[in-house]
């Protein structure tokens, strides 16, 4: 699928791609008892949306040369990343049921050596951006015009080697890189405002951080936009496109809400993971049922 | 008798010549490495990354996924140590064809003192799965090792040092994973090295067959993979045992061998010469050698007193 072809993927469609993901991510979740329910949310918009609208991958060849390349740099939320990637058809649904378990080409953490369409393992947060920049300078190198692009958690820009890898992309004009920071202000425990008043209320790790200005003066392009608004998300790839050629790197900062999509998720580091109990799984089946109808089972 | 850091540059330069893969990701050090030697030759395969090793390693495995075979270049004590976590995940579980320069590796490190001396990467390294792991005698042994390297898919840690040693290999030698090399016979203690100390442990027996003690000397240039039956072969007989390398006794060379041994029915026991569990300090090399044991005198001395224990 050409990158035009897959701008056709309109925003209703994308909204249900982003419902069944998100359905399948709280379902694998509790079915395997283990992995990340708040950041698999609040990255799926985005995730869909470039797996839908702009990466120009072939699941049917998943390491095609000129392919651009994903990687999930907080690979923690694997599990958001493998329910689109089988939404994309690079494995069948039903496989999501192994995720976890002994065996399975669907590990805790993303491992590229198992899984179609992983182009790169991660896990230990912060070391995503640096791998993006090493296939950014080779793509450059070897004259292949392929994107690369990295998805960081917000928590994660507090990891030092991110910031190597922020100057070294400018150093090396990676206008061929684009970084996507999941902004949804929470990580897993964080720094708590109160004990007894905690939802909503933990302070955001950027807090009293210029972000936007830090990546301007580290000499990036700076996209910022609600990452949960699909004709935004849409809008900014656009941008990233037609600054080829322009020697930045561009970072699209992406205002999201973790645990997005299901009511007693979000908003709350509480769910940033958990096991839904059988009530909890039925009401975000509803929740989410009402946008892709009929796969919530 | 060259320096095995010269010998690295000279040698990427030669293979660049032929083979596109090859490149070299540099951390700021590129004159002290001799990388600067490929920079000059091949600049669009020199990737200077800064005071940044961590990135170093991350930007080494995006390359190699495009096919490219990178060298990290710079003192090994920053990429064993502030470099080791993507070292773990990106390379090592990936299995990714990244190859660990470890220049300025061991004690000898031109009197830097303890922050550069790196004498804990062969147990650190021995210790990852899927790991090569590579401690030459000489520059000659360092251009064959760096040579196969090159050549092979997977991630290889090469622990290279400063200084020039005696040669202990003819030019020619050739570098295959495993081989365990006896460099001298003798029945009375059995003297087992890895890296540049095998060179100093050839003085030592030297030195104790002027005393009328007959060592044999073994060299270890490869701690992973390694060829098993033939280090045991060479352990066999009678003779005590003794560990010597410029690392900490823990781990290491002294690691491997009594692992080994107490895995079997050798039934000898292991003295470990090295640095024990211990930091050391700015010097001359010649005063840290004798400081810590592993100058041919203060080897043989140790044998000849442990000898005479017995
Ligand atoms: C180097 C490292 N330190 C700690 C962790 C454990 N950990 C996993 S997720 C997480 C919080 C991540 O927060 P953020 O990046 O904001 O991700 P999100 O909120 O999108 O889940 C932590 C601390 C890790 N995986 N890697």
């Amino acid at each position: 699928m050409s990158r035009t072809q897959a701008t056709k993927t309109g925003t209703a469609e994308l909204q249900r791609l982003a419902a069944a993901g998100r359905w399948h991510v709280i379902k694998t979740v509790a079915d395997a008892k283990a992995g990340h329910i708040g950041g698999p949310l609040s990255a799926m918009d985005l995730l869909v949306s470039l797996y839908f609208n702009e990466l120009s991958v072939d699941p049917g060849n998943p390491q095609d040369p000129a392919r651009d390349r994903f990687i999930l740099s907080k690979g923690h939320c694997a599990i958001g990343l493998y329910s689109v990637l089988a939404l994309r058809g690079y494995f069948p649904v039903e496989e999501l049921a192994t995720f976890d378990q002994g065996g399975s080409r669907l590990q805790g953490h993303p491992d590229m050596k198992l899984t179609p369409g992983v182009d790169s393992s991660s896990g230990s947060l912060g070391q995503g951006l640096s791998a993006g920049a090493g296939m950014a300078m080779a793509a450059k190198q070897l004259g292949t015009d392929f994107h690369t692009w990295v998805m960081l958690g917000d928590g994660e820009l507090e990891e030092g080697m991110v910031w190597e890898a922020v100057h070294t992309a400018r150093r090396f004009k990676l206008d061929n890189l684009t970084a996507v920071i999941d902004l949804n202000g929470l990580q897993q425990y964080g720094w708590p405002v109160s004990e007894d008043d905690d939802r909503f209320d933990r302070s955001n790790p950027w807090s009293g951080v210029d972000l936007n200005g830090v990546f301007t003066c580290f000499g990036w392009n700076v996209i910022s936009i609600d990452g949960h608004d699909f004709d935004a998300i849409r809008d900014a790839f656009d941008r990233v496109r037609e600054q080829r050629g322009s020697g930045k790197p561009t970072v699209i900062l992406a205002k999201t809400i973790k645990g997005k999509g299901v009511s007693f998720t979000e908003g709350t580091y509480k769910w940033h993971n958990g096991i839904a109990t059988p009530e909890q799984l039925a009401s975000a089946a509803a929740e989410l049922g009402q946008v892709f109808e009929g796969e919530a089972k | 008798m060259k320096a095995q850091r010269d010998v690295w540059g000279q040698t990427l330069v030669d293979l660049a010549r032929t083979d596109s893969r090859v490149a070299v990701v540099d951390g700021d050090l590129a004159t002290s490495t001799k990388a600067d030697l490929f920079a000059d030759a091949f600049p669009d395969r020199f990737f200077e990354i800064g005071i940044a090793e961590q990135n170093m390693v991350g930007v080494a495995f995006g390359l190699s996924t495009l096919g490219f075979r990178p060298w990290l270049s710079t003192f090994g004590v920053f990429l064993t140590h502030r470099a080791l976590d993507p070292i773990r995940m990106l390379v090592s579980q990936t299995g990714a064809p990244v190859k660990i320069a470890a220049s300025y590796s061991g004690l000898l490190n031109g009197s830097s003192g303890k922050t550069h001396q790196d004498i804990e990467d062969l147990a650190i390294m021995r210790a990852m799965p899927g790991m090569t792991v590579i401690a030459p005698a000489d520059a000659i042994e360092a251009e064959a090792a760096i040579r196969w390297a090159a050549d092979h898919d997977g991630p290889v840690y090469l622990r290279l040092a400063r200084d020039a040693v005696s040669d202990i290999f003819s030019p020619g030698h050739a570098f295959t994973p495993g081989t365990v090399h006896v460099l001298r016979e003798g029945n009375d203690a059995l003297l087992v090295s890895t890296g540049v100390q095998s060179s100093r442990v050839m003085d030592a027996a030297a030195l104790l067959a002027e005393e009328g003690i007959e060592a044999r000397v073994v060299h270890v240039p490869c701690l992973k993979p390694v060829d098993e039956a033939a280090l045991l072969s060479a352990l066999s007989g009678p003779a005590p045992i003794f560990t010597i390398e410029e690392h900490s006794i823990i781990g290491g060379l002294g690691g491997l061998v009594s692992e080994l041994v107490t895995s079997t029915t050798l039934g000898k026991t292991v003295t470990r010469l090295g640095l024990a569990d211990a930091w050391s300090e700015s010097a001359p090399n010649s005063y840290l050698l004798d400081k810590y044991g592993l100058s041919p005198a203060r080897v043989a001395g140790q044998v000849r007193h442990a000898l005479a224990d017995d």
